[in-house]
């Protein structure tokens, strides 16, 4: 196990471009003799960008090349200029991640405590930190759970916890991998709805059809590829007729 | 440098929640009510189960952190023992040096099986099991207790018998499950110049 | 819920946690230096007055944390008596005594979150080795986070056996259960990069509240 610091350029932030986007270039990844995306090239700035396909198409590891929670086995991903390969600090900070299982993205057992682990990690100062814990426990109806073991809140909750934890990091862009998959219909419109009025751009990769509604653009994942490419009118009866 | 620089920043985080899930299934065994066996002397507890788990699942390092960090806990007075004790007094008792042993005997096991681990089977497990999750326990738990309490050695070796039966059972189970993960979900992975070194 | 502290403003809770736990120490090596029953002996009633009169713990609290080894206590007594002689005996259960009040007492006035710094703190000198001592607390907090889901994800998987027919608790289930939450944990470890973990400046702020009691 090596715990030692890497010497990487920590603190200071390289030149980023602004507005960029996400930009992939001729992305592809392999797990070990096995590809999993390849010859994936597009940019993204829409405001709402949704994912769909199968199991096992590759959308989770597309979702997670985005903040460099993997990167390519070639080509390169650019985020807002920030190669995800070198720049990997910069770019998390640019893009939060929101897991399907919230269980696997909460780590402090309390509500409050878990809430001001991203901002900690960032150097935020303690005072700044309280702010912003309080502004989320109140958005999202947390306030009476300041306290509380995170395991004895709902699912939804915990799912409402999980997202509110990367807002108090203040990124620009969220991506969400499947993040309504674990969850009953009234957990599901509620996410939907939170993330619907979120002011971040956002990419979702999902299952549920209907969260793409007001989306700017539909990608289609299939085999390692993108098969489709449009506005939700245009991907996702393509993609449904497909299935039958 | 592994393949791939992404591989190695993940390891580390991931390294980090490894180590706690065992300090909590640790944690989670103690909860479990000690098991009456027939023709046994005295009950069996799970706990030390969870030490040779953190060993042959983990291997050296991050299965000593993790009793290490268990051990941390109960001494921050979280009641994580089995009968639902601790806090700094456990650590004072007459039977402390077994709680001790617990990080070096994960560390033994776990490096008896990096060791084993290309040929690593049922046999090998229990090698494994038995020299670090009963050898290395009762070879600093029963001079321990004689230090301590101002008994002769003797006095605290014959003691401690009856519960050895219990402990090659643990050792049993434990190797059982750990040849079964790691066909399913081998955690440990070789540096590939162990190949040539061992 | 998951700590023995017990709440309260006395000198002795507000004392130091690493002065605690040096005292602690020193008496742990101090009293094996001797083999006088009055300097054993005083020592007990010291922790006692200490913990009782100056912490004002109740009785209970230490109670608690001294039960489970009574039994023990009372057959090493039984034994000296036996073997040795009845001062050797007497000493070597009231040292123990003495050590397990102390143990108590400070366990009982010291926040987790105070034993942690200390931990950390300890910890400091392995930064020589790579070891960064701010991970230490995020470990810790992670297993209290673990403890109830690997709880819950033990009785799910019990249920679902149950379910196919198996109701007695079987060693079987380890591995599916032991399987499930080593992904979980390949996760939470993404999710640590993600939020930042990474990140950490070599001296996080803390200011979080007490993680349990």
């Amino acid at each position: 196990m090596r715990w030692r610091r890497r010497p990487e350029a920590g603190a200071e932030e390289p030149a980023a471009t602004p507005g960029a986007g996400i930009d992939l270039r001729d992305v592809g990844h392999e797990y070990g003799d096995r590809t999993v995306l390849s010859g994936v090239s597009l940019t993204l700035t829409e405001r709402r960008v949704g994912v769909i396909g199968a199991n096992g198409s590759g959308k989770s590891t597309f979702a997670r090349l985005l903040n460099g929670l993997v990167v390519p086995t070639s080509g390169s991903v650019l985020v807002d200029g920030l190669d995800t390969r070198t720049q990997v600090r910069a770019v998390r900070r640019r893009v939060g991640f929101v897991f399907q299982d919230p269980d696997a993205q909460i780590v402090h057992p309390t509500v409050a405590e878990d809430l001001a682990f991203g901002p900690q990690n960032q150097g935020v100062p303690a005072e700044e930190i309280a702010r912003r814990v309080e502004e989320m426990l109140d958005r999202y109806g947390l306030a009476g759970h300041r306290d509380h073991p995170a395991h004895l809140l709902s699912g939804g909750q915990k799912q409402l916890l999980a997202i509110a934890g990367v807002l108090a990091m203040r990124p620009q862009r969220i991506v969400f991998d499947e993040p309504t998959t674990l969850l009953d219909l009234a957990n599901t419109r509620r996410v939907a709805r939170v993330i619907d009025e979120l002011e971040q751009d956002v990419v979702v990769v999902t299952h549920h059809l209907d969260l793409l509604a007001g989306f700017d653009r539909v990608l289609v994942v299939e085999d390692g590829r993108v098969a489709a490419d449009g506005t939700p009118a245009e991907t996702v009866p393509w993609y449904v007729a497909r299935m039958d | 440098m592994p393949a791939g620089s992404g591989t190695f920043r993940r390891v580390k985080s991931r390294d980090l929640a490894y180590v706690a899930l065992f300090a909590a299934i640790v944690a989670v065994l103690g909860l479990l009510p000690p098991v009456n066996v027939p023709g046994f002397p005295v009950p069996i507890t799970a706990q030390t189960l969870g030490v040779m788990l953190a060993g042959s699942v983990l291997g050296a390092k991050r299965g000593g952190l993790a009793l290490l960090v268990f051990l941390a806990l109960v001494a921050m007075g979280a009641p994580l023992l089995s009968g639902g004790r601790g806090g700094l007094s456990v650590f004072a008792g007459p039977t402390a040096g077994y709680l001790y042993s617990w990080p070096i005997a994960a560390f033994v096991i776990g490096l008896l099986t990096q060791l084993f681990w290309r040929r690593f089977n049922l046999a090998w497990a229990l090698v494994a099991n038995l020299i670090g999750g009963i050898l290395v326990i009762y070879a600093i738990g029963i001079p321990f207790t004689s230090l301590f309490g101002d008994v002769p050695l003797w006095a605290s070796f014959t003691g401690s018998l009856t519960f050895i039966p219990g402990d090659v059972v643990k050792a049993v189970v434990a190797s059982l499950v750990a040849v079964a993960v790691r066909r399913a979900y081998p955690v440990i992975e070789l540096p590939s110049r162990r190949a040539t070194a061992s | 819920m998951l700590s023995l502290y017990v709440p309260g403003r006395s000198v002795v809770h507000r004392a130091p946690a690493g002065l605690k736990l040096g005292l602690l120490a020193a008496l742990g090596v101090g009293l094996f230096l001797t083999e006088r029953p009055a300097v054993v002996g005083g020592a007990l009633v010291g922790a006692l007055a200490v913990g009782l009169g100056a912490a004002r713990l109740p009785w209970r609290a230490l109670a608690v944390q001294v039960r489970p080894v009574w039994l023990w206590l009372a057959l090493l007594f039984v034994f000296h008596l036996l073997a040795t002689d009845l001062r050797t005996g007497t000493v070597a259960v009231l040292r123990l005594l003495a050590l397990l009040v102390t143990a108590a007492v400070v366990t009982a006035t010291t926040r987790v979150t105070a034993l942690v710094a200390v931990v950390e703190w300890l910890a400091s000198p392995l930064r020589v080795f790579g070891v960064r001592p701010a991970r230490i607390g995020l470990v810790i907090a992670m297993t209290l986070r673990f403890i109830p889901l690997v709880a819950e994800r033990a009785a799910r998987i019990r249920e679902a056996q149950a379910a196919r027919g198996a109701y007695r608790l079987r060693w079987g289930m380890a591995v599916p259960l032991l399987v499930q939450v080593l992904r979980m944990a390949a996760t939470v470890g993404e999710a640590l990069d993600a939020r930042g973990a990474d990140d950490a400046p070599a001296r996080r702020p803390r200011a979080r509240p007490a993680v349990a009691s």
